[in-house]
C-alpha cells in the first residue's frame, strides 16, 4: 500500500458514498414521515440502473440522449413510488411495523422477479458517460472524471435537500411530519399527499442514485439486497430520518471500505489479514459499535411518540379438545406415512422439510409472538446451527449423536453475545441490529473458504446408520414434536407469562420486581437455541449446507411462517410453516417466477389477514361462541 | 425506623432544577401527600425512589437500606410497589394472570420453565382481587376492562409482593369524584391492615385532606411546608403557591417543564 492508491481508493470512496448517499437520503425521508422502513429502496435503485440502460438503448449513443437518460429514469421510478405508495402502502400505514416491513420486502421479490422477466438475467452493461469518459492524473494516477462528478453531487444534493427542507414549506411540512404527524394531521393538512409526494421524492433519489451508476457498473440482479444492507447500515448510523446524518454515515461507511480494499493483504507476525475480505463485514460492525453507544445513530433523536398500538392479543387459553384431537390425528397420519411412501415418495421429504421449518417458526415465535422482539436476522442461529454440526462433522469427525447436542449450544451461544448488543433496542432499530448480526455471520461463512467451503458449502454430511430409510424421517418428527411440547409448556410456565408481561408493558414488569432486559436476554439464547436445533437437523436431512441458509430471505421466511399462521398462539408458527413449505413446493415446481408469485402471497396475506390464518380462524370461531 | 427516609435529594435536567435538597420521612401506617403545582418536581421525585429515574446526590433509604443507584426492579423485590400516572398493566393477560405475574415477580419465581403459571398462587392472587373489589373479573382480558377497574387491577399488582412501601403517582386522574373517593377509601382501608406506609401525589385538594396523613408541599423542586392537612392548609407559602394567588405561575411562564 502506498499514498497512491490510498488516495484512490479515497476518491473511489467519496463517489460510492454519493450514491449511497442519494438512495439512504430517500429511505431516511420516507421513513421520517411514513415511519415504514422501505425495504423495496434498493429494488428502486435497481429499477434505475435498469431503467436508464433502456433509455440509453433507446436513445441511441448521442451526449444528449444519455445525460437526458439518467434524470428520466430516475423519474420513472418516482412515479413507481408513487404508484406503489397509493395502491399498497396507504393501506398499512396503521399496520404494526413487522407487516409493513413484509409487505415492503414483498415488493422486493416481485420487482426482482419482473426485472428478470424484462431485461433476463445477464449483466448489462451501459456506455461510458460521453463527455466524461476519459481520466484525470493525480498523484501519478488515473482518477475517473466520472468519479469526481459524483464526489460532487453528494454535497450538491445535500444542499439541495437542505434547501428543501428548511426554505418551503412543502420542507416545513415534512418536517413537522417527522416530528408529530397525528399532530400535523390535526392542524389540518393533507397527509395522504404529503405522504405520497415524500415516497415519490425518496423513489426518485434511489432511482437518480441507481442510474448515475450505469456508467460505473452493470446492471443486475443482486444489486437491489446489495444495496440495501449498506442502505441500512447508512441510515440507521446517521440516525434514522436525518438526511445531514446519512451523508455522514455514507462516508464514514464508503470510506472505511475503500481503506480495507487500499490495505490490502497485510502480514502481521506471523497472521495473514486479508483486509478487502472484511468489506462486508466491517460496516456492519460498526454500525453495531455505534448502535451501542448511541442508539439513535450518530445525529438522530429518540423516536418521537407514536399513538398507535399494534395488535391487542388475547389471554392464552388451554388447548381445546378440537385442538388436541386434531393435533393427535397429524402425530397419526404423520406417523404412518413412511407406509405410504410406495403411492406418495415425494410425501416423506417434503413432511419432513415442512418439520424442520416448524422448528425454526417456532423458535422465532419465541422472539416476535411472545416477547415482542423483532428479529429480521434469526437465519443467523439456524445457519450456525447448521454449519456448526458439518463442521464438526466434516472437520472434527465428531459423531451424529455429538455434533447434533453441540450445535445448538454453539448457536445458543452465538445468541447469547448478539443479543447482549439486541436487548438494549427495540422496534426497526432492533431489527436491523438482528440484521446486521446475520449478515456478519453470512460473510464470515461466504468468505472464509478454507473452513466453509465458501460459497458453494460443505457436502456429505449424512445420518449415522441407524437411522437410515425412514430412521432420520422419525428422529425429525420426534425432534419436531418435542420442540413444540416444551415451548408449549414454557409458554404456560411463569418464564412464558413473564415474557408476555413485558412485551405488553416493560415498565409494569420492572415495577413489579422483574428483571426486564435478563428475561429477553434469555428469550433470545432460547430463540438461538431452538434455531440451531433446526439448522442442525436440517443439515443430516440434506447431507449438506451453503451460505444459502444465512441469507436475509431466510430470516424473511421464518417471519412470513409466523405471521403466516398468526403470531398470537403457538398453533400459528406450526400451520405457517407448514403452509409455507407446501406454497413453496408448489410455486417452484409451477413457474420460474416462483419468487414473484410468493411476493404476491405476502402482499395478500398483510392486507387481507393481519392476524394470520390461524388467528383468523380462531377470531372466527371465538366469535361464533360468544355470539 | 422509618419506613422511607428521602434525605437532601436533588435531581436537575440540564440546567433546570427538578429537585432540589429535599428531604423527608415516611413511617408505617402512614399515608403522605406530596402535593405541588405542575412542574414542582413530584413525578421527578416519585420515579427517583422507584428507581426509573437516576438521582444527582442525596439518599434514598428504605428501612435503613439504600435505593439510589438500584435498577426498579431491584426495589420492587425490596418491598416498594408503584402506580403509575398513566397506568400499566398486562393488556394481553387476564385480570388474574396479572397479579400472579406481579406475585410471581416479586417471590423470584419467574425464571420457572415447567409448572405452569396459572397454578401457582391462584388463591392469594383472587384474595388480592378480592380485597381491591376486582374477584368476579378476574378471568377477563385486562384490555376489556373499564379504566377505573384497570386501576384496581394495578393497585392489587402493586400489591401483590406485600410491600411496605407504596408509590401512587396520580392515583386518580382521570377518574369521576365519585370513583377517586372510593379508591383513596380503599387504600386507606389497606394502609391500616397491611400498616405499610404509602406515598401519593394528587391534584385533587378535596381527596389530599380526606385521606392524607401528613402534606408535603413542593414548589420548583423544594420543600415548603410539611405536616398535618389543617397545619398546611393554613400555611401562608403553601397557601401562595398553591392555593391561589398565582404570583408563582406568572414568574415562572416555563415552570411546567420537568415531567
Amino acid at each position: 500500500m502506498n499514498l497512491g492508491s490510498l488516495f484512490i481508493q479515497a476518491i473511489n470512496g467519496l463517489a460510492e458514498a454519493s450514491s449511497l448517499f442519494l438512495v439512504a437520503a430517500g429511505l431516511s425521508l420516507i421513513f421520517g414521515v411514513t415511519r415504514i422502513v422501505n425495504f423495496a429502496h434498493g429494488s428502486l435503485y435497481m429499477l434505475g440502473i435498469y431503467g436508464a440502460y433502456s433509455l440509453v438503448q433507446w436513445w441511441g449513443g448521442s451526449p444528449w440522449g444519455f445525460w437526458l437518460s439518467l434524470p428520466l429514469a430516475a423519474l420513472l421510478v418516482a412515479l413507481l413510488g408513487l404508484i406503489v405508495e397509493i395502491a399498497l402502502l396507504r393501506r398499512i400505514y396503521k399496520a404494526p411495523e413487522i407487516f409493513q416491513l413484509l409487505a415492503t420486502f414483498a415488493l422486493v421479490l416481485i420487482f426482482n422477479d419482473a426485472a428478470l422477466w424484462l431485461w433476463g438475467p445477464d449483466d448489462l452493461m451501459g456506455p461510458l458517460a460521453p463527455g466524461l469518459s476519459g481520466s484525470v492524473q493525480v498523484l501519478g494516477r488515473h482518477v475517473p472524471q466520472y468519479d469526481l462528478m459524483l464526489v460532487a453531487l453528494g454535497p450538491i444534493v445535500l444542499l439541495a435537500l437542505w434547501l428543501l427542507l428548511t426554505r418551503t414549506r412543502w420542507g416545513v411540512m415534512i418536517r413537522a411530519a417527522t416530528q408529530d404527524r397525528e399532530m400535523l394531521g390535526a392542524l389540518g393538512v393533507n397527509q395522504a399527499w404529503l405522504f405520497s409526494s415524500v415516497f415519490a421524492l425518496g423513489a426518485f433519489l434511489a432511482g437518480l442514485g441507481g442510474a448515475m451508476q450505469l456508467a460505473r457498473q452493470p446492471a443486475n440482479l443482486m444489486l437491489d439486497l446489495s444495496i440495501i444492507g449498506d442502505v441500512f447500515v447508512v441510515v440507521v448510523v446517521g440516525g434514522m430520518g436525518s438526511i445531514p446524518g446519512a451523508y455522514l454515515a455514507a462516508l464514514i461507511v464508503a470510506e472505511l471500505k475503500a481503506l480495507c480494499i487500499a490495505l490490502g493483504v497485510v502480514q502481521w507476525g506471523g497472521m495473514t489479514v486479508a483486509f478487502p475480505k472484511l468489506t462486508l463485514v466491517v460496516e456492519f460492525l460498526f454500525m453495531a459499535v455505534v448502535l451501542v453507544f448511541r442508539p439513535w445513530g450518530l445525529l438522530g433523536k429518540p423516536m418521537s411518540a407514536q399513538r398507535h398500538m399494534g395488535l391487542r392479543d388475547q389471554p392464552f387459553h388451554a388447548a381445546s379438545p378440537a385442538l388436541r384431537w386434531s393435533a393427535g390425528l397429524l402425530l397419526a397420519a404423520l406417523l404412518a406415512l413412511p407406509w405410504l411412501s410406495e403411492h406418495f415418495p415425494y410425501a416423506m421429504v417434503l413432511a419432513q422439510d415442512m418439520l424442520i421449518a416448524v422448528v425454526f417458526a417456532v423458535s422465532l415465535h419465541i422472539l416476535l409472538g411472545l416477547g415482542g422482539m423483532l428479529s429480521f436476522g434469526h437465519a443467523a442461529y439456524f445457519g450456525i446451527g447448521a454449519y456448526a454440526v458439518a463442521m464438526l462433522a466434516k472437520l472434527a469427525g465428531w459423531s451424529m449423536g455429538a455434533t447434533l447436542l453441540a450445535a445448538p449450544l454453539i448457536a445458543g451461544a452465538a445468541a447469547c453475545l448478539f443479543g447482549w448488543f439486541c436487548i438494549r433496542l427495540s422496534g426497526v432499530y432492533l431489527a436491523m441490529l438482528t440484521l446486521a448480526f446475520a449478515q456478519i455471520v453470512w460473510s464470515v461463512v461466504y468468505q472464509w473458504d478454507a473452513v466453509t467451503g465458501g460459497s458453494n458449502g460443505l457436502f456429505g454430511v449424512w445420518p449415522s446408520s441407524w437411522l437410515a430409510g425412514d430412521g432420520y424421517y422419525y428422529f425429525v418428527l420426534a425432534v419436531a414434536v418435542a420442540v413444540v411440547l416444551m415451548v408449549r409448556r414454557m409458554v404456560f410456565a411463569p418464564f412464558g407469562l413473564a415474557l408476555r408481561a413485558v412485551r405488553d408493558s416493560a415498565l409494569r414488569a420492572e415495577a413489579v420486581g422483574m428483571p426486564v432486559k435478563r428475561i429477553q436476554w434469555l428469550a433470545f439464547v432460547l430463540a438461538g437455541v431452538l434455531a440451531g436445533v433446526a439448522g442442525a437437523i436440517y443439515v443430516y436431512a440434506k447431507g449438506s449446507t451453503s451460505p444459502e441458509v444465512i441469507t436475509v430471505a431466510k430470516s424473511v421466511d421464518a417471519l412470513v411462517m409466523v405471521l403466516l399462521g398468526g403470531m398470537q398462539t403457538l398453533t400459528g408458527p406450526i400451520v405457517g410453516a407448514v403452509g409455507f413449505v407446501g406454497l413453496q413446493d408448489y410455486f417452484v415446481g409451477a413457474t420460474d417466477y416462483w419468487r414473484g408469485l410468493f411476493g404476491l402471497v405476502i402482499l395478500a396475506l398483510v392486507l387481507l389477514f393481519p392476524r394470520g390464518i390461524a388467528g383468523y380462524f380462531q377470531q372466527r370461531v371465538s366469535r361464533s361462541t360468544y355470539s | 425506623m422509618s419506613v422511607l427516609s428521602v434525605r437532601h435529594l436533588n435531581k436537575r435536567f440540564g440546567g433546570n432544577v427538578a429537585v432540589e435538597d429535599l428531604s423527608f420521612d415516611l413511617e408505617a401506617g402512614e399515608l403522605l401527600a406530596l402535593i405541588g403545582p405542575n412542574g414542582a418536581g413530584k413525578s421527578t421525585t416519585f420515579n427517583m425512589i422507584g428507581g426509573q429515574l437516576s438521582a444527582d446526590s442525596g439518599s434514598v433509604a428504605l428501612h435503613g437500606m439504600e435505593l439510589l443507584g438500584k435498577s426498579p426492579y431491584r426495589i420492587a423485590q425490596s418491598g416498594v410497589g408503584r402506580t403509575f400516572q398513566i397506568t400499566a398493566t398486562f393488556s394481553s393477560l387476564t385480570v388474574r394472570e396479572n397479579v400472579q405475574a406481579a406475585m410471581l415477580a416479586g417471590r423470584r419465581r419467574i425464571f420457572g420453565f415447567w409448572e405452569p403459571a396459572c397454578g401457582q398462587y391462584t388463591d392469594e392472587a383472587l384474595d388480592l382481587l378480592g380485597q381491591v373489589g376486582m374477584r368476579d373479573q378476574a378471568a377477563r382480558p385486562c384490555s376489556e376492562l373499564a379504566y377505573g377497574d384497570v386501576k384496581r387491577v394495578e393497585l392489587a399488582m402493586s400489591l401483590a409482593s406485600s410491600p411496605r412501601l407504596l408509590l401512587m403517582d396520580e392515583p386518580t386522574a382521570g377518574m369521576a369524584p365519585a370513583e377517586r373517593h372510593a379508591l383513596l377509601a380503599l387504600v386507606k382501608k389497606l394502609v391500616a391492615q397491611r400498616n405499610m406506609a404509602v406515598l401519593f401525589t394528587e391534584h385533587s385538594m378535596d381527596v389530599v385532606f380526606t385521606y392524607a396523613d401528613r402534606v408535603a408541599v413542593l414548589a420548583r423542586g423544594r420543600l415548603i411546608a410539611e405536616g398535618e392537612p389543617g397545619y398546611v392548609r393554613n400555611h401562608p407559602m403553601a397557601r401562595e403557591v398553591y392555593f391561589g394567588s398565582g404570583a408563582t405561575f406568572q414568574d415562572m411562564p416555563d415552570g411546567t417543564g420537568a415531567p
